[in-house]
């Protein structure tokens, strides 16, 4: 186990070296003077701040030789300065990271209550109307547009029926927590002020619902399948056999194995999940990592985007070795060589 | 098998769904009532009605017609990133899982790279960093699409690869050419199809949400995404996004149905409990 560990971590080493690589390369294809993209007016016209920043970024050396002073500026945490916000991208990053980290949280939750809930009532009640209900239902879910249920969901529960907050994180008669973790939720809770923490959660609601609608679909369609084929195993019909009533058969015995699968498609639905952020945040002005990737693209904002892309393929890598474990773990039939 | 398919009601649907808008995409010049691209100013944000039966945009143009004639981007460039990402990972994989040993191996490191990265976030940059083009999309699309086809290519090949009858051609003196051509290829690209069509979806919904974002074709083309992202700014006259999104949704429901269709249906453990 520890063995397997040790080698994955030493993969995502090289791994995140080769996104490092990419992300470099892409930078460098693009025509354009990082010295012009980077430094204001003010300081383009001073020489000496030329200078440093081509010294700092080995601009005066060979591509390869300024790949590694990259590096070793990455490995400090150093990710360069925005473009748009003349700020340490790294700080920007820590910033706006737990807005994203609050608002997938509650995307997940809802994906897998609902995934798993519809899943299982969509095999018990197999080929029933209900069934063909739900099964529709995470069809529409992983068809939907994220962008369009946004701007829909906002139009009905804001505009119209005025029972949803509008977009933002908070209503502008309310301040800001006390900066904890950054996720308000929890600093809500943390310092006791409970009007706060159910301002937090309302805004959450429709971006977190929006967020988790294409992931829903994929662990409804996996659970169903997944429990259809262990309810046809035969130490179910011992289950039953031996005269244990519905119910218990199907939470006790059936719904455990057949939710292993289910692990690795919430793993890779939060990596959708980091994906579909962008255009959740863009529509609901989520100040996260979504919406600063995008405006990041927009100005061609080179070190911001290239922080972003290795922020998100970290966080999915991680995520993947996460639910790797996991599977071991829930699963004695899975070792780790 | 007629009935096999007739009862298998998503398929159905999903055929129905998708013939309905590969008609359209085909009409399109003829149906649309207006011509998408006029504006009408003194017309501007009517609501639904006899006139213009899915209203106007801020500019007065007919919804309707944008909608019918926007079907052919949005629907073509789902098309053609799968065409040409699966085209490019059945290459790729292809020689991969033919050649084995070490090329194999890095050449799959590398398509691991790729998909490592965000899909949309690694499309933004390419779209961004090359200008806003339909084509530089599409080309942002197809370089973050095509290693999952590498992946099932190369694993399909490998399999097919131990068959005895590629032996037999082997010995009979074909070359590596010829018995990739003849006997390995056709025997592999079954599962190339399924994923195909599992992916259609996805790609329309991943250009209309690029194309949302400003990275598509550049104004005033009718894109469905781009239409979204118009009515975004109007939200009171909601016409103006609804329209296009539900053209979005109806697509990309009409193909995944097939394509869970097709898994039910080509999945023998499924099909004879139909």
């Amino acid at each position: 186990m520890l063995r397997y560990v040790a080698r994955r971590i030493v993969f995502i080493f090289f791994l995140m070296i080769g996104i490092s690589l990419t992300t470099f390369l892409l930078s460098n294809a693009v025509p354009s003077d990082p010295v012009l993209a980077n430094l204001s007016q003010r300081n383009l016209d001073n020489e000496e701040m030329v200078a440093a920043f081509r010294a700092k970024w080995g601009l005066d050396k060979p591509l390869y030789k300024q790949y590694f002073v990259y590096l070793g500026n990455l490995l400090r945490g150093d990710l360069g300065i925005s473009l748009r916000t003349q700020r340490p991208v790294f700080d920007d990053l820590k910033l706006y990271f737990p807005a994203t980290l609050e608002l997938a949280s509650v995307g997940i939750i809802f994906a897998v209550i609902f995934g798993i809930l519809f899943g299982m009532i969509s095999a018990v009640c197999r080929n029933k109307g209900i069934d063909q209900v739900l099964r529709g239902v995470s069809v529409v879910g992983v068809s939907l547009p994220s962008f369009w249920l946004a701007l829909t969901m906002l139009y009905v529960f804001y505009l119209r029926l005025g029972i949803a907050p509008g977009p933002g994180r908070l209503s502008s008669r309310v301040a800001a927590p006390a900066h904890l973790t950054g996720l308000f939720t929890l600093d809500a809770l943390l310092t006791g002020n409970g009007e706060l923490f159910l301002d937090a959660l309302g805004h959450l609601a429709l971006p977190g619902i929006c967020l988790g609608m294409f992931t829903m679909g994929l662990i409804t369609r996996t659970t169903r399948s997944n429990l259809l084929e262990v309810l046809s195993q035969d130490y179910i019909r011992t289950a039953r056999a031996k005269g244990l009533r519905e119910n218990a058969v199907i939470l006790k015995h059936a719904l455990g194995n057949a939710l292993i699968p289910v692990i690795t498609v919430i793993g890779m639905g939060f990596g959708n999940l980091l994906g579909g952020m962008v255009l959740t945040e863009t529509v609901f002005a989520w100040p996260g990592i979504g919406q600063y990737a995008f405006q990041a693209a927009q100005n061609l904002d080179f070190p911001a985007i290239v922080g972003v892309a290795l922020l998100v393929s970290a966080n999915y890598i991680i995520i993947n070795l996460i639910t790797d474990l996991l599977y071991g773990l829930v699963d004695p039939r899975v070792r780790y060589r | 098998m007629w009935r096999l398919v007739k009862n298998n009601k998503l398929f159905v649907t999903g055929a129905a769904l998708c013939s309905f808008w590969l008609v359209i995409m085909l009409l399109a010049p003829i149906i649309r009532p207006y011509d998408p691209l006029a504006q009408n100013l003194a017309e501007r944000f009517a609501p639904p009605g006899a006139a213009h039966i899915f209203g106007t945009d801020s500019l007065g143009r007919d919804i309707l017609s944008r909608v019918i004639a926007g079907s052919r981007i949005s629907i073509g460039a789902g098309l053609l990133t799968i065409v040409f990402a699966s085209a490019l990972g059945i290459i790729y994989g292809g020689a991969a899982g033919y050649a084995g040993g070490i090329l194999d191996e890095s050449m799959m490191r590398v398509s691991e790279l790729v998909q490592s990265f965000p899909t949309i976030i690694l499309a933004m940059v390419i779209a961004a960093a090359l200008g806003p083009s339909l084509l530089h999309t599409l080309l942002a699309m197809v370089i973050v699409w095509w290693p999952n086809y590498a992946r099932l290519m190369r694993s399909m090949v490998i399999q097919v690869k131990s068959n005895e009858y590629v032996e037999a051609a082997k010995s009979l003196g074909a070359g590596s050419f010829r018995v990739f051509f003849k006997e390995i290829l056709p025997n592999s690209v079954g599962g190339i199809i399924v994923l195909a069509t599992v992916d259609f979806g996805n790609a329309i919904l991943l250009f209309a949400g690029l194309s949302f974002l400003g990275l598509g074709s550049p104004p005033p083309a009718p894109e469905w995404g781009a239409m979204v992202s118009d009515g975004a700014n109007y939200l009171t006259y909601w016409w103006i996004a609804a329209f296009p999104g539900l053209g979005i949704l109806t697509m990309s429901m009409g193909a995944n149905f097939i394509g869970d269709g097709a898994r039910d249906f080509l999945d023998p453990k499924l099909r004879k409990e139909l």
